[in-house]
């Protein structure tokens, strides 16, 4: 293990060139993830995670609201990002800027895509009121791979989520009354594993310098060998080799992912 | 392994038959390069700026140019009109295209500069990133930007359990079966990629097929692509 903490690219390279990383993980290997739930009590549902020490915070809130014209008699589904400034002096205040709009775009395409949210079940009167589910992310520590973890925190904060009461009669949510219903999700967890190309070598869960140098990723959203999602980010190139290499070595990752954090998911 | 070679498409078309194509260069007398291109029904144009000024000062690269480019739809584009200005998709759209195309753009020459590419979709029938993309890179051919070469980009869908090449918007919706799953890419001729994007349903060993059909595809862009480039030449 590196005692210096000044990594430059070369180094990460060199060592990436000998199938080694500076914290001394493989290049397929993800540092230690934890999930804590029930974070914040006034949402219908939170979730904190960290990898290594990258952490996010995820909140689940939900409102009845009127159905969208081409889906009367089914929820809806909204995912918002905000890279908050003090998770990392990159980071400015002010309107969401492109990352954090690409960061919810993408957990929301895995989300949706992979219908894990039984949308249909979140209907309260057909045509006129159904359930938004609202998914808010929002980073605390940025040390690398915050797009994996605000996955895996949007699926323990849904997993764990409850439904809150319904005034029927005056057609409003009892804010801070829950019923003891979860959100109805199917089996399949879509997991979210982005892959990294560093010079030509491929890892996943980069730290913060290991990200700051990578090439190109590509992240996909799949559940059991099933891809519902996916988005290749930055510049460089991918032959077509490469990328039948990255889709091997991501459904690896993702079994062995969720074989970890199966117990948090049941 | 595409099965089912008499799959039938709302619009008749082969499996991996792209809608008709139409590409034509210097559509925007005022750019410094422009184009048109089209897919069906789905129409981009776009136009570059440049290489100028870069504003801010502070977005400025000291070593090379920047690239910088715009997507966006206008508003009676889509059926339901959309409310102008940029949003998150467009947004994100955005950056898409610019990773989509400098990796074939050799912009040390301009240091401190910009290369604007605005892309706006007159009419969409879905796969429209795709059109914009191509048109974006006739543009910047167009306006002499060095190049290492082209990029060409179009849409793949799986309907149902089909793949398909060039997505229009009926089987977008598509809704039997699995429904359907879009895969737009970008790939230089010498089948690199240098985007990719999926939502859907797709097993790895399919999409794995469907990335070959784009290869396939985008080869037959191409030649679209320069062929327009040497028309726009010859009428000079």
């Amino acid at each position: 293990m590196i005692e210096t903490s000044k990594l430059n690219a070369e180094t990460i390279k060199k060592y990436l060139a000998e199938g080694k990383r500076f914290d001394g993980r493989q290049p397929d290997e993800f540092r230690e993830i934890s999930i804590e739930t029930g974070v914040s009590k006034n949402a219908e549902g939170s979730a904190r995670v960290k990898i290594g020490k990258t952490e996010v915070i995820v909140g689940i809130k939900m409102d009845a609201q009127t159905p969208y014209p081409d889906s009367m008699d089914k929820g809806n589904l909204m995912v918002n990002a905000e890279l908050l400034p003090l998770s990392s002096s990159k980071f400015e205040s002010g309107p969401p800027k492109f990352p954090s709009i690409e960061l919810a775009r993408i957990i929301d395409r895995g989300i949706r895509e992979s219908k894990f949210i039984q949308l249909e079940k979140l209907c309260i009167k057909e045509g006129e009121k159904v359930w938004t589910v609202m998914i808010d992310i929002y980073s605390l520590n940025d040390d690398g791979n915050l797009l994996d973890a605000a996955g895996i925190a949007a699926i323990a904060a849904l997993k764990t989520a409850r439904i809150p009461k319904y005034d029927e009669e005056a057609e409003r949510v009892l804010f801070g009354e829950l019923t003891d219903k979860n959100i109805p999700l199917t089996k399949d967890v879509p997991i979210s594993i982005t892959l990294h190309k560093i010079g030509n070598h491929f890892l996943v869960d980069p730290t913060a310098e290991e990200e700051a140098i990578s090439g190109t990723r590509l992240t996909i959203a799949s559940s059991n060998g099933v891809i519902y999602s996916m988005q290749k980010g930055e510049l460089a190139e991918l032959d077509i080799e490469e990328f039948n290499k990255a889709l091997d070595l991501i459904e690896k990752t993702e079994r062995e992912i969720y074989k970890k954090l199966e117990k948090h998911f049941k | 392994m595409t099965k089912k070679s008499d799959f039938e498409r709302p619009d008749g078309r082969a499996v991996n038959e792209t809608r008709k194509i139409t590409a034509k260069v210097g559509v925007i007398p005022n750019a410094d390069g422009s184009a048109m291109f089209s897919f069906g029904e789905t129409i981009a144009i776009a136009a570059v700026y440049g290489p100028r000024k870069m504003h801010p000062q502070h977005a400025q690269d000291p070593q090379k140019g920047v690239l910088r480019c715009e997507y966006n739809m206008i508003s009676f584009s889509v059926n339901e009109r959309i409310r102008p200005g940029m949003n998150r998709r467009s947004t994100e759209i955005s950056k898409i295209t610019e990773w989509a195309l400098e990796p074939v753009l050799m912009l040390e020459k301009y240091p401190t500069a910009v290369v604007d590419v605005f892309i706006n979709i007159i009419q969409a029938n879905a796969s429209t990133r795709c059109a914009g993309i191509n048109a974006a890179a006739l543009a910047l051919a167009q306006a002499g930007i060095p190049m290492k070469s082209l990029v060409s980009s179009v849409s793949i869908g799986k309907l149902d359990k089909q793949l398909v090449v060039d997505v229009s918007k009926k089987e977008e919706d598509w809704e039997e079966g699995e429904g359907a799953t879009d895969i737009p890419i970008t790939m230089t001729p010498d089948g690199k990629i240098t985007h990719i994007q999926l939502d859907g349903k797709i097993s790895k060993e399919q999409l794995k097929e469907a990335v070959h059909l784009a290869r396939e595809a985008t080869k037959k862009i191409y030649e679209i692509q320069k062929d327009a480039l040497r028309r726009s030449v010859g009428e000079q």
